[in-house]
């Protein structure tokens, strides 16, 4: 009998709101939190637009000495943690060790911090032969991402596998898709899983101002995240993180838990095409959206509700809608599709999770979310993308999808635990 | 049950031999690749050693419009996996598209790359940025540029976990064959031997300052005073038992059997630490008792109370000299994620050979660590089983079984 895996907690950073009961209030009421850069002066860059989340980790508990040593990465990844795990009901001094693991997911990892004692070290960029002599003690946790995990793991008391993910944009999908094959295959009955990043800094602003992959609608900040629209010219920089509990099923039934929902398919795919560039006919994301359907037996009919990545650059939106098309036929035009990233931004890695959040949270409360700043659709993007308005309807069977730099295609599909099986 | 995954194809680029027959000539010999460091001027540093690998020059194997977007490590990496690749006899394009992934490990991303980027930003302006920074730094760069060049569209990623990911790597490759992919390119090639990496290893505080080269990482020896670290590593190719048969693979070097991975207690919890589990754990799932195994690859950190706590795992596990242990990195440096990676290459090329490569320059065991080290020479005795072990930094380990196919 195959092991099944289901969320039980969620905990969430966003743009907007700290914990996932704002998270969901922004969402629900198709709010945005995209604003003007205040975490440094971003006069001189061609788009100064980004979702910050106001975070003050003080306020949630972390120690003066957590705060020098972690990035606000970790940061956002323990508090998050936390939170699910008070969530799921299971405190961490309930958790067996050996079976529980952590998996998180992060695009860029500490690079705030990475870039922050740079300039230290190197005296504003000067040196090439940096300075060791002022290099702060922990700085080899910002090198390797995996201090992310590490955090988690020790604040948690978690002893089963633990790692990150780092898939560019789809490490999101793919850390939670990475935990639940760990439970799936036994390694462990509890994971806490998630992804993570702050990406809010010069060095990330910069190299995607390179590639103009970022929107310089700087006049207009609150409107400056347009998936979908015709008028879209690029994505918004966000940050945050979102974390679970996610845990076998019987595991999770043993002991009474609320289950938000089970994970039921997951896959990923490559391009293979181009480190930046997609081609329009998505092609690989649609084989990755139909093997997450297979996988969890799941047809296609009975998807209630997509989660796009809808990141509002011109050509993710096309992509992704041909990928719609080419995986589900004209089912796409008859279900919901939005993009939450019109609210709270881009936050690179940890988006994915993010999305997995406001979808388990969609099912919760029987609402689709918005498309914000969505008015007049793009000719090529022709589905029902849910403008400006939560819509409220039962939502059983979600599809959410990435798609990231590298070639990264991820889908996953989340539906009730007790549906019938296909 | 679930069909065995094997090894077909292997790509080394390490700093004691570019190719997997240079590198497993010099490692027999018990050839060092450890020396000054040559990418920069390391005069101001304490630390002035590293294993840089040899003869590799990036224009005589990466096209030419690769050059101006790829790290150092990334140039390394793409050549490992075409190795791999040919030596596994494999041409992608005859093969399905989608039934091809790729996983591997990473630790710092394109760091001297993003490091150039850095300086640019801070010293002229974010204008002069290079285009190629967003995903020249990122982690998941080798993974996507392996799978650009080879058009390999099935699953495709990259885990993190210090010096332990390049097993956790190849352990989700395996994963993918199991469910379905017929073929995964896998493993890790590191590095970032550029002066701010550099620095952040240093701050890391378990290198060795000692400036002999064949003194300063000593895994084991009563002189163990830290590591020295390296670039390169090992791609792999694995596939189904079935596949490798049916397009009549070349060589089958092993099947990949058994893989565990824990995490640590926090420190003062006193709890045993969880290399132990690991090892234990990689053992059941490859159905194999202590007994069975023919030879231990090392972690071999070269901190003496980390080698004392490996040792008293080993030891606990397999007795008191109850198997013989190897370290062949002690002539490579650790690689990060490629580490591992290039000692399961190491494990199946004993397997192939009978051989036991000997631990470098490492001659003094303590005797209470209770372990039976291969020094000196090679040992020829009959490998029919491979423990492989790594740690990464905070907690991580895992553990990685291998037998002959």
């Amino acid at each position: 009998m195959d092991r099944r895996v289901v969320i039980t907690g969620i905990g969430v950073v966003a743009p907007g709101g700290v914990g996932a009961k704002p998270f969901w209030a922004l969402i629900r009421a198709g709010r945005t939190a995209t604003r003007g850069i205040s975490f440094f002066d971003a006069s001189s860059f061609r788009s100064q637009v980004a979702a910050e989340a106001d975070f003050d980790p003080a306020e949630h508990g972390l120690t003066p000495r957590e705060r020098r040593r972690m990035d606000r990465a970790t940061q956002f990844a323990v508090v998050t943690a936390r939170e699910a795990l008070a969530d799921s009901g299971l405190p961490a001094g309930d958790l067996d060790p050996y079976r529980t693991g952590v998996v998180v997911g992060s695009a860029v990892g500490c690079t705030m911090s990475l870039e922050r004692e740079y300039q230290v070290v190197s005296d504003g960029g000067r040196d090439w032969l940096v300075d060791h002599t002022y290099a702060v003690p922990h700085l080899y946790d910002f090198l390797v991402p995996s201090s992310i995990a590490a955090e988690v793991a020790v604040d948690a008391g978690a002893e089963g596998p633990a790692g990150l993910v780092s898939t560019g944009c789809t490490s999101g999908l793919d850390s939670v898709g990475h935990a639940v094959d760990l439970v799936r295959e036994g390694a462990a009955d509890v994971m806490i899983t998630g992804a993570t990043d702050a990406p809010i800094s010069p060095i990330t602003v910069a190299c995607f101002d390179a590639i103009k992959a970022t929107t310089p609608r700087n006049d207009d900040a609150e409107h400056a995240s347009r998936p979908f629209d015709r008028s879209r010219d690029g994505f918004v920089l966000g940050e945050g993180a979102a974390m679970f509990v996610v845990e076998e099923l019987g595991h999770a039934r043993r002991r009474g838990a609320h289950i938000y929902a089970e994970i039921a398919g997951y896959a990923a795919r490559a391009t293979a095409f181009h480190m930046t560039g997609l081609r329009p006919d998505g092609r690989e994301l649609a084989e990755a959206i139909t093997a997450a359907l297979a996988g969890s037996g799941t047809d296609p009919s009975t998807i209630d509700y997509i989660n796009a990545h809808g990141s509002g650059t011109r050509q993710n939106d096309r992509h992704e809608t041909a990928a719609f098309k080419r995986s589900l036929g004209d089912k796409a035009y008859r279900t919901p599709v939005s993009s939450i990233k019109s609210m709270i931004g881009h936050s690179l890695g940890a988006i994915g999770s993010l999305e997995i959040a406001a979808c388990a949270l969609a099912m919760e409360h029987g609402l689709v979310p918005p498309t914000a700043n969505l008015h007049e659709p793009d000719p090529e993007c022709d589905l029902d993308y849910v403008p400006l308005q939560a819509r409220a309807q039962r939502v059983d069977t979600v599809l959410t999808v990435g798609s990231g730099f590298g070639g990264f295609q991820s889908a996953m599909v989340l539906a009730r635990p007790d549906r019938a099986a296909a | 049950m679930t069909t065995p995954v094997v090894v077909t194809g292997i790509g080394v680029t390490a700093p004691n031999g570019l190719g997997t027959d240079a590198y497993w000539a010099a490692t027999l010999r018990g050839e060092s690749g450890i020396g000054p460091i040559s990418r920069f001027d390391p005069a101001g540093y304490p630390v002035r050693l590293a294993g840089e690998v040899p003869d590799f020059v990036a224009e005589d194997h990466i096209p030419n419009r690769l050059l101006p977007q790829t790290d150092h490590m990334t140039r390394l990496s793409l050549l490992a996996a075409r190795m791999a690749l040919a030596d596994a006899a494999v041409d992608p394009a005859e093969l399905d598209e989608f039934g091809m992934g790729v996983v591997t490990a990473s630790s710092s991303g394109g760091f001297e790359f993003g490091q150039r980027e850095m300086a640019k930003l801070w010293s002229k302006g974010g204008q002069f940025v290079s285009a190629y920074q967003s995903f020249a730094w990122f982690y998941a760069v080798n993974t996507g540029q392996i799978s650009i060049m080879h058009g390999l569209r099935g699953p495709a990623s990259v885990l993190v976990a210090d010096q332990a990911g390049g097993l956790d790597a190849i352990a989700q490759a395996r994963r993918y064959v199991r469910r379905g992919t017929d073929l995964v390119v896998t493993g890790g090639v590191d590095g970032a031997l550029c002066p701010w990496g550099w620095v952040a290893q240093i701050a890391g505080g378990r290198l060795s300052s000692q400036a002999d080269p064949r003194r300063a990482y000593l895994p084991f020896d009563v002189d163990a005073s830290g590591f020295v670290p390296g670039e390169g590593g090992a791609i792999l190719v694995v596939e189904s038992a079935e596949s490798a048969r049916s397009r009549a693979a070349g060589t089958v070097y092993g099947e990949i059997a058994g893989y565990a991975a824990t995490f640590d207690p926090p420190v003062h919890s006193g709890r045993q630490p969880g290399l132990r589990r690991a090892i234990e754990l990689a053992l059941a799932d490859a159905d194999l008792a202590a007994g069975d195994v023919d030879v231990v690859f090392a972690d071999g950190y070269g901190v003496p109370d980390l080698d004392m706590a490996e040792a008293g795992a080993i030891t606990a596990v397999f007795g008191v000299d109850g198997v013989p242990v190897v370290v062949p990195k002690a002539m490579t440096g650790r690689l990060y994620s490629g580490g591992a990676p290039l000692d399961v290459a190491a494990a199946l090329l004993a397997i192939r050979d009978g051989v036991i490569p000997p631990a470098g320059y490492v001659s003094d065991v303590p005797r209470h660590y209770g372990m039976d080290l291969v020094i000196g020479k090679p040992r020829h005795v009959p490998v029919t089983a491979a423990l492989v072990l790594a740690r990464g930094h905070g907690g991580f380990n895992s553990a990685m079984v291998v037998r002959a196919a």
